[in-house]
């Protein structure tokens, strides 16, 4: 079984189509996999005969994980939040209706910070997910389940999503491959919305080639989202065996800040690896990046209070007992329904919405992303790329940043830039390094952007820096393929 | 802003909220001292033009299935608490 496990998807989609491997077999060997899970990075598993609605007849591409925030019919489907348990959504988001169509059984729903919001996975009302490197160490987040899932061998490959990192931050701190396309490159229906002009979904795979294959399924324009345009092609697989005659550029206003110093060492090692590789390196100006973090927790938290409106305890999910009237069900229900970052974000939201300190704080905050879009043109005028650590540091300890949430957020001040220009962002894992408190080494990401819809060209770049790194280190019992 | 936003929050929610998020919105205060008056906002990245589609009927949910998940669906419809409360 452990031989089947080590397949990449790929390699199983492969077989399956050349008669060489049972997939039947294969589904059953995955799904016993995932009956193993000691992380909490799932919430719900198919155990074998799973509803109808999401049942595939043949299968020929390997099972996968999906995060919690797509909506499956007939199964339940909580965002990580109380004020969705039990929830069964009447319909399947076009995303896993394109995987089950193209043959890929749902093993199961995972894990995930409560919404989408958090970068740890801590902010889940099911427990925190453990990372499979360390299991006193976060996944992070908000994809953590999904995350978890693919580097702890308990699933082939998984979806989740990204808003201002939450692909790539956890499939860093979890040494896989994360992908967030640009935006529109894939349908959000049925992808219970955060912050509807940043949510994008994406793979989290083993390598770069799964990435492909995944994203070659998902992508597409849908008449039920209206955001969604596709890629102007289909994406086939990389082949690229050097990165001659691209140039790559460092933001040295976001890599010229403090963060941790076994990451700026794989960082400037792979610089060194894509220069032997015939890569040029470059450094470029991204003048505006570093406020991306203050506009982003403006944009975010706005849409996030306007699309959260919808959980009042009236259509779906929970109610909580009132004696009062219908205004009091509302603020009981979103009391207990919802957890402290949900919370905090609804009120910063609201307050960045209201009346008087509209233009202060969203309207400027919404031209501070024009800015950034702006460097990021600049910027690929000169480079094909734009390259930073996907994470300032490696995975850190459950409860290190809790209590401070302005540090967690700033977790993810190399990806929320990506987010907010819309452009594509892969993370590969690139080696590992300490943590700055000491201990067992951990896995780094190292982040490649391109402009919007570059996609192929950003998967051919990361397929032959993967080759060229030859990163193979896997958590301690996970078979290495 | 509780009140607006349909959040009951308790007294220690209140405080230990405002305390962070001053420390967020300092942090956030930073980008007001940019000069972005000529700057357009960007509300969307990706630059779509409207189209419309024919207006074709399609199928919708069934009333049953959109009132299957309500906590307290009757008549085909969703029953709330008054909106006056009692005295």
């Amino acid at each position: 079984m452990t031989e089947l496990l080590a397949l990449t998807a790929l390699e199983a989609h492969r077989a399956m189509v050349a008669g060489e491997l049972d997939a039947g077999e294969y589904a059953a060997a995955w799904r016993q996999a995932a009956g193993g899970d000691e992380l909490n990075a799932y919430l719900w598993r198919d155990e074998g005969g799973g509803p109808s609605a999401i049942a595939v007849e043949r299968p020929s591409i390997a099972p996968i994980a999906v995060k919690d925030i797509f909506c499956t019919e007939g199964v339940p489907t909580t965002a990580g939040s109380r004020i969705l348990e039990g929830y069964e959504p009447p319909y399947t988001a076009t995303a896993v209706r394109k995987l089950i169509e193209a043959g890929a059984p749902i093993l199961g729903k995972t894990n995930m910070d409560e919404f989408a919001m958090g970068s740890s996975n801590e902010n889940s009302a099911y427990g925190p997910v453990l990372n499979p490197w360390d299991r006193e160490r976060v996944p992070g987040g908000s994809s953590g389940g999904s995350a978890a899932a693919v580097a702890g061998g308990l699933a082939p490959w998984a979806i989740g999503t990204d808003t201002g990192g939450s692909i790539r931050q956890p499939a860093a701190l979890c040494g896989i491959v994360g992908l967030k396309p640009t935006y529109g490159a894939i349908s959000r229906y049925g992808m219970i919305a955060f912050a509807s002009s940043l949510d994008q979904c994406g793979p989290f795979t083993r390598d770069v080639s799964d990435a492909a294959l995944m994203l070659a399924i998902l992508q597409g324009q849908d008449s039920c989202d209206s955001t969604s345009v596709g890629l102007p092609k289909s994406p086939s697989l990389p082949d690229r065996g050097d990165l001659k005659g691209l140039r790559f550029g460092v933001p040295s206003d976001l890599t010229g800040h403090e963060f941790d110093a076994g990451v700026r060492a794989v960082f400037e090692a792979t610089l060194e690896k894509i220069k032997d590789l015939g890569g040029e390196i470059s450094t470029v100006s991204l003048p505006h990046a570093e406020h991306g973090i203050s506009a982003y927790y403006v944009i975010a938290p706005a849409e996030a209070s306007s699309n959260l409106a919808r959980y009042d305890g009236v259509r779906y999910g929970m109610r909580a007992e009132s004696s009062g009237d219908v205004i009091e069900m509302y603020e009981q229900t979103r009391a207990k329904g919802f957890g402290a970052e949900v919370k905090r974000r609804i009120m910063l939201g609201t307050y960045a919405l209201s009346s008087g300190y509209y233009d202060a704080y969203y309207g400027q905050a919404q031209k501070v992303r024009t800015k950034i879009a702006g460097d990021f043109k600049g910027a690929f005028d000169q480079v094909d790329f734009v390259v930073t650590p996907t994470s300032p540091s490696v995975a850190f300890k459950l409860g290190e940043k809790t209590a401070d949430p302005l540090s967690m957020y700033l977790n993810d001040f190399f990806t929320v830039p990506m987010s907010l220009a819309g452009i594509p962002a892969i993370s590969i894992p690139a080696g590992l390094a300490q943590p700055a408190g000491g201990g067992p080494e951990l896995p780094v990401g190292f982040q490649i952007a391109a402009p919007a819809f570059g996609e192929q060209k950003l998967l051919g770049a990361a397929f032959a820096l993967e080759q060229g790194i030859g990163f193979d280190a896997r958590p301690e019992g996970v078979p290495n393929g | 802003m509780a009140k607006l936003a349909r959040l009951g929050l308790s007294e220690e929610e209140v405080e230990r909220m405002a305390g962070e998020l001053s420390g967020i919105l300092e942090h956030v205060d930073r980008i007001a001292e940019l000069d972005l008056d000529d700057v357009e906002p960007t509300s969307h990245v990706v630059e779509l033009e409207n189209v419309l589609r024919a207006d074709v009927p399609h199928e919708s949910l069934s009333p049953d299935v959109a009132l299957a998940s309500a906590p307290d669906p009757v008549e085909g419809a969703f029953r709330v608490p008054s909106p006056q409360a009692e005295e």
